[in-house]
């Protein structure tokens, strides 16, 4: 049987080349792996390998010739034992591409695009677990919610365990592991390196072992070296993989500004994580959710990123004394009714606006306040229902606006309810600098209670500009 | 290139015939698998980044025979070889060259990604270096459950140079994970080669510092892979920690499809392959061993060819992903939380 050689393609890009050379001349002997011709592409000269044995019985293509289409029957090949002078091209003519052997089926078939092209599969409707009636609430604060939903899991699930810097013999660096290596030893409670890079991807490997890490970085600014291992690791390999290489894992740790540590130490990382398909992002304000959440971080099946706040650690909120208080991931909470203007925040801006709403309602300004709690899932739905109340949208976040958080709940809120809105929204955010060390700086850069009340009354059309 | 002169006699083996001949079956399959995986990147059929691991062979041949059930690998971008070693079905990997829906990541991975969990193949991983600390973190997982299993993370000389494997080294030694790194030395990182991008050229040293035990090894002959390859799995299941061999080998083709290889000598690659290529090596001992006759190795050939046919003519039959694949495999299900 004789066999055809095509014109090659050479790179992702080329579409057809020039023959420059032909190394090999009617009648030789060839052997797998050796050049025959030399190709011209559109970046480069490239060496044009036989991957079939025989003798080369016809030229099709003389050398020199351009615009020689990829795929194009550039010569033909005897096998062992024909006579080289009967072969034919078994392809239709030199100038000709090949006809595919199998065209893909679904080219043809593209799904209809729909009015919103991004809708993935709806998301279930969720809401939180009822607290049983007559359940006692102690007064806990953020940290040691934290660890208590990690001795909790710990104790609940031999495979789960937490590495990081100081997470053990130092007690953690927040404080927040604070006596679980006294609990679990030093197998489940790992003192690493400092070396985020090589511990985030340790601990996706050892996730992808069958075990269930929390990995804490000491703040999530340091991350920033270990965020490859995050996102082409953590969050791509499941879909990669076409769903056999699932990664159980919780990255969590201080995200956001502290007090005067300056511009390295000090960022919000919601948005750069929540832009991430294949991650869940939490960022809870109060200590039950902290506690409730992370939980179901660390059961979660997913790499989650649990976005803590270090100005949050040392405040207490009361926590439900239930035994596995857990849960949902991607739903919001309303932590308080209003009819004037809705404002929506996660983590330690859901405090500032809840101080807003107040000094609103002094105003005569009634706002309805909402945690989002978790920033991917975002619960859009949550935030549109409040808006279809309210008519107003203040969105308040500690990062940078461009890209933000903020930017994303408008564009939801304009593309889904733009006929219940009676202003433009508002953003309140950090200012777009990094963050300055000198206290007036600091203090001017942050946003805070004035922005989100300016904010509010502004789309309330009190205050003109 | 090779650390044995030009066609120096060997000693005689002490590899069993059924051995020798699986040896070169392994090495042949793979072979003749990436000329087709060539050749179909040549007709358009399989698209992006392709690279081939023609030249290599020895390498995973020799290594996946020190392994036992439970054992994991892992590897960066160059992965069909590894693949096949591992027992893959090579009708999944074609098909997940050309992407289609029996391809084994269902045509969602592409050359760079395919993962097994029944075979222990972690990977396919096309972030340059990236699988070093992963492969380190399935040795955790290893040692946490109390086994003996051991992980080997394979790199390229390239990869040697990136930081988070120095930072893996650290962790593997000062926790004595049962790990095996396997450094691909063959000579090129992309275009550059290795004494244009190390200090230290020497790759089986840049364990010293870290106090891991390291060793240069032909990674042209398969069975000296293997004997490298027992001592360090061997030192790594024995709850002694890390253990680095430096392959030194060659690929002979580009670093991708796309790469007109200008960076070396025709003459260089041809010496390598006259010389060194390490199938050609094996099927000279087989036959002066007297364990098989040129006819008998090649009913072997044409049974390979066999398969790669199969395996070609199913990548290009199986149909494409149905667009409902889009949506799945972001995010498991979670249950009973």
């Amino acid at each position: 049987m004789s066999v055809d050689i095509l014109m090659p393609a050479l790179s992702p890009t080329m579409e057809e080349g020039t023959l420059s050379k032909w190394l090999k001349k009617e009648g030789d002997k060839i052997a797998s792996g050796d050049i025959i011709a030399e190709i011209e592409t559109d970046k480069a000269t490239m060496e044009v390998e036989a991957v079939d044995e025989g003798v080369l019985a016809k030229i099709l293509v003389a050398e020199g010739t351009e615009g020689v289409k990829v795929n194009a029957v550039i010569a033909v090949l005897a096998e062992d034992g024909e006579d080289a002078g009967d072969v034919k091209p078994k392809s239709n003519g030199a100038a000709a591409p090949a006809k595919s052997d199998a065209e893909p089926v679904a080219k043809e078939e593209k799904p209809e695009p729909k009015a919103d092209a991004e809708a993935a599969p709806a998301a279930p409707v969720l809401s939180d677990p009822s607290i049983p009636e007559g359940t006692s609430f102690t007064d806990t604060t953020v940290r040691d919610a934290l660890r208590d939903a990690m001795a909790e899991e710990m104790r609940r699930d031999e495979t789960v365990f937490v590495m990081g810097e100081e997470v053990a013999e130092y007690q953690g660096a927040y404080k927040v592991t604070r006596e679980l290596l006294q609990e679990f030893g030093a197998r489940r409670v790992v003192d690493t390196p400092i070396t985020e890079h090589g511990f985030a991807g340790l601990g996706v490997g050892a996730a992808f072992g069958g075990l269930k890490p929390i990995v804490e970085f000491m703040t999530f600014n340091f991350a920033m070296q270990a965020i490859d291992q995050i996102i082409n690791s953590a969050a791509k390999t499941l879909y990669m993989s076409g769903g056999q290489m699932g990664c159980s894992i919780v990255f969590r740790g201080p995200n956001g500004a502290a007090s005067r540590v300056g511009a390295q130490h000090s960022q919000d990382y919601a948005s750069w994580y929540g832009h991430v398909p294949g991650l869940k992002v939490i960022a809870p304000y109060d200590a039950a959710d902290a506690k409730g959440l992370l939980k179901a971080a660390i059961r979660d099946p997913n790499p989650v990123v649990f976005l803590e706040h270090e100005l949050l650690y040392g405040t207490s909120f009361p926590v439900p004394d239930l035994d596995d208080h857990i849960l949902p991931i991607g739903k919001a909470a309303v932590k308080r009714t209003g009819t004037d203007v809705t404002l929506v925040g996660y983590s330690r801006m859901v405090g500032f606006a809840l101080q807003a709403a107040d000094e609103l309602a002094e105003q005569g300004i009634s706002a309805e306040v909402i945690d989002l709690r978790s920033i991917r899932p975002l619960d859009t739905a949550t935030v549109i229902e409040s808006v279809k109340k309210t008519n107003r949208l203040v969105t308040c976040e500690e990062g940078w606006r461009f890209m933000g958080i903020g930017a994303e709940i408008c564009a939801s809120v304009v593309s889904d309810a733009f006929d219940y809105l009676d202003a433009p929204p508002a953003r309140v955010h950090q200012k777009d600098v990094p963050l300055p060390y000198a206290a007036n700086l600091e203090a001017m850069s942050l946003p805070g209670v004035a922005d989100i009340v300016a904010a509010a009354r502004k789309v309330c059309y009190v205050d003109q500009e | 290139m090779a650390t044995k002169p030009k066609g120096a006699k060997k000693a005689p083996s002490k590899a069993s015939k059924a051995e020798l001949l699986e040896f070169y079956r392994a090495m042949l399959l793979i072979r003749r698998f990436e000329e087709k995986a060539g050749q179909l990147y040549g007709m358009g059929k399989i698209a992006g980044f392709c690279h081939l691991y023609i030249g290599q062979e020895a390498v995973v041949t020799g290594m996946q025979a020190c392994l036992k059930d439970g054992d994991q690998v892992i590897t960066g971008y160059r992965d069909h070889g590894h693949m096949l070693a591992c027992g893959l079905d090579p009708k999944g990997v074609m098909a997940e060259l050309t992407g289609r829906s029996g391809g084994l990541s269902k045509g969602k991975g592409g050359s760079m990604h395919m993962f097994s969990r029944e075979k222990n193949f972690f990977g396919g991983h096309g972030i340059v270096g990236a699988q070093v600390p992963l492969g380190t973190g399935l040795a955790f997982a290893n040692k946490y459950k109390g086994g003996d299993n051991v992980s080997l993370a394979y790199f390229g000389d390239g990869a040697a140079n990136q930081g988070q494997v120095y930072e893996s080294f650290n962790m593997a030694s000062l926790w004595d994970l049962p790990v095996v790194y396997v450094i691909e030395n063959n000579q090129y990182a992309m275009g550059t080669s290795v004494a244009r991008a190390s200090a230290e050229v020497e790759l089986y040293k840049r364990g010293i510092s870290f106090e891991i035990e390291g060793e240069a090894v032909d990674g042209m002959d398969v069975l000296a892979v293997k004997e490298a390859g027992e001592k360090a799995v061997k030192y790594a299941r024995s709850g002694k920690g890390p253990y680095i061999l430096e392959m030194k080998t060659y690929r002979y083709r580009g670093h991708s499809m796309s790469d007109p290889a200008k960076y070396r000598k025709r003459e260089e690659v041809d010496d390598i392959r006259t010389h060194h290529d390490p199938i050609e090596g094996l099927k000279g001992q087989i036959i002066e061993a007297g364990h098989a006759t040129e006819d008998e190795l090649k009913n072997i050939d044409k049974e390979i060819k066999g398969i790669v046919k199969d395996a070609a003519d199913f990548s290009l039959e199986s149909p494409e992903p149905d667009a409902s694949e889009l949506w799945t495999d972001v995010l498991r299900e979670v249950e009973g939380v």
